[in-house]
């Protein structure tokens, strides 16, 4: 593998912006479960204390927002879900088993569905927690109100948390994905594979065609 | 406060058992408005004994002072004036902790061991263990915890536990000039109660009755009313108070569902992973299946 070719998919500050996300992100989880499950309590002791734990949380998920802001402005316009991505997720069985369906461009219907679903998982996050965050900002709403966001916030987190670890092994599961995101280069083969319509358009070669 | 002379019953986000050998009997304050003048001993007596000191108010034209309940003001009464059977009626109602049997507060409690309940019925919080999260302001039916705004601590009366396990009764029901608050067994309160209605309804009072609502497992704080069919006359008691739905939901069918959807994901990654493997693209020229020998099962 001396001279493989490769194509930047992510430069540097798109890099560091989805780290910042993810990092806020395993912090968030961490506080989060230990306040929604019993036991896993003992994850608030990586913040210090329990009480450290719940003032930190809210803060961290301001920082995770505006971070996954940022993204959703980069990464808004190359989502917008078309008849292929449908037909990608007609036949994602087909896709498990390892080949690809359809002319997929920069990202396929799952990647989309994915990044639908964080836009969603992220707004109600941000509401709710901001009513049930005390003491700053709780105190503004009823109780009942108060209620519902906690149910929400829990909702939302634990739906993010599950659609985090499909992101996650979907990177590790297509192999190649990772070094995207840490040093911003894939090969010419991952692309032409996985993301063809975005291998022609970043090369011009159009042997790729489906 | 942690006092520990009092047997556990149960304890916030501690979803083993408590030690059950000991059974002490079930105690309840009785609060008959019937026959309280509204003097406020309570109030004091309450901040004596457990060395509180709300800030001074101001007087917003009615008598309620402090205007609601704080972490320096455990119990507050409160004063309604209402028209029944066309007469004015001056309803006035010690509002603080019911000490409910099914508390919302320990249901919505994260931190283990910063509410418990008690097997005699009295639901304590333990500040040292409590993160400030205020999820027991949203748990209580009845709007009574409060965090302080100095150490973001959840408070509420605690039915004075510490004399309760020196077997005295709570500062409120030894200062009551009337006899309005009595304490006991909740057995006994009940019988206490009884008669009070019976008299109650003897003077005309037909819906006088016991407030010990069921939805929440009945209360350790017990009111006689004179109108029990509307509770909410006496500065907002709830008529039928239950834990919310929302927070049942949050810490009850929302647990599991979230345990199965997590670990649903992570374990199809890790079978698909290990059944189908790897999706490499590891030659330049695509289309290249990797062939593996197999060796066929008979």
């Amino acid at each position: 593998m001396s001279k493989e070719k490769l194509i930047q998919r992510y430069n540097a500050a798109e890099r560091i912006n989805h780290w910042i996300v993810a990092i806020c992100f395993v912090l968030l989880a961490i506080s989060g479960l230990a306040f929604f499950y019993p036991a896993f309590f003992w994850l608030t002791g990586v913040f210090g204390t329990p009480q450290l734990a719940r003032i930190v949380h809210p803060f961290v998920g301001v920082v995770m927002f505006l971070a996954f802001a940022r993204q959703f402005f980069r990464y808004a316009h190359h989502n917008l879900i078309n008849r292929e991505d449908v037909r990608w997720m007609m036949s994602v069985r087909e896709v498990m088993k390892g080949n690809e369906v359809g002319d997929i461009g920069r990202y396929n219907g799952g990647q989309k569905g994915m990044f639908w679903l964080m836009v969603l998982c992220m707004i109600l996050l941000l509401g709710s927690g901001f009513i049930a965050w005390r003491p700053y900002f709780a105190t503004l709403f009823p109780i009942p109100v108060i209620r519902i966001a906690l149910l929400v916030h829990a909702a939302s987190a634990l739906a993010l948390i599950a659609g985090i670890i499909v992101h996650v092994y979907a990177a590790l599961w297509v192999q190649g994905t990772i070094r995207a995101m840490v040093e911003g280069v894939v090969t010419h083969a991952w692309a032409k594979k996985h993301h063809p319509r975005w291998y022609r358009q970043m090369t011009g070669d159009t042997s790729a065609a489906d | 406060m942690a006092l520990q002379s009092l047997d556990i019953l149960r304890r916030s986000a501690s979803p083993t058992p408590a030690p059950e050998a000991r059974t002490p009997t079930e105690i309840a304050k009785l609060i008959d408005v019937s026959v309280c003048i509204g003097c406020k001993a309570c109030q004091v007596a309450c901040s004596e004994w457990n060395e509180l000191r709300a800030d001074v108010g101001s007087c917003i034209g009615v008598y309620d002072n402090p205007t609601d309940m704080s972490s320096q003001a455990w119990t507050v009464m409160r004063f309604n004036e209402v028209e029944q059977n066309g007469t004015l009626e001056w309803l006035i109602r010690k509002d603080g902790c019911m000490h409910c049997a099914d508390p919302g507060c320990l249901k919505a409690c994260p931190s283990p061991g910063a509410i418990v309940q008690y097997k005699n019925g009295i639901v304590d919080f333990h500040q040292e263990n409590c993160i400030g999260c205020g999820y027991c302001v949203s748990g209580c039916p009845f709007n009574v915890p409060r965090l302080s705004p100095t150490d973001s601590k959840a408070y509420k009366c605690n039915m004075c536990s510490d004399r309760v396990a020196m077997g005295q009764e709570p500062a409120c029901v030894k200062t009551c000039p009337t006899g309005a608050i009595q304490f006991g067994s909740k057995e006994d309160m009940k019988e206490v109660a009884d008669t009070r209605i019976t008299d109650l309804k003897s003077r005309g009072y037909d819906q006088a009755g016991l407030y010990d609502p069921q939805g929440v497992g009945g209360t350790h704080v017990m009111y006689v009313l004179h109108h029990a069919d509307q509770p909410e006359l006496y500065s907002g008691l709830p008529k039928d108070p239950a834990i919310s739905t929302a927070v049942s939901l949050w810490k009850g069918a929302l647990k599991p569902l979230a345990t199965l959807g997590v670990a649903a994901a992570g374990l199809f990654g890790f079978f698909h992973y290990i059944t189908v493997g790897p999706n490499r693209a590891d030659d330049d020229d695509g289309h290249h299946d990797t062939k593996t020998e197999r060796e066929d099962a008979r």
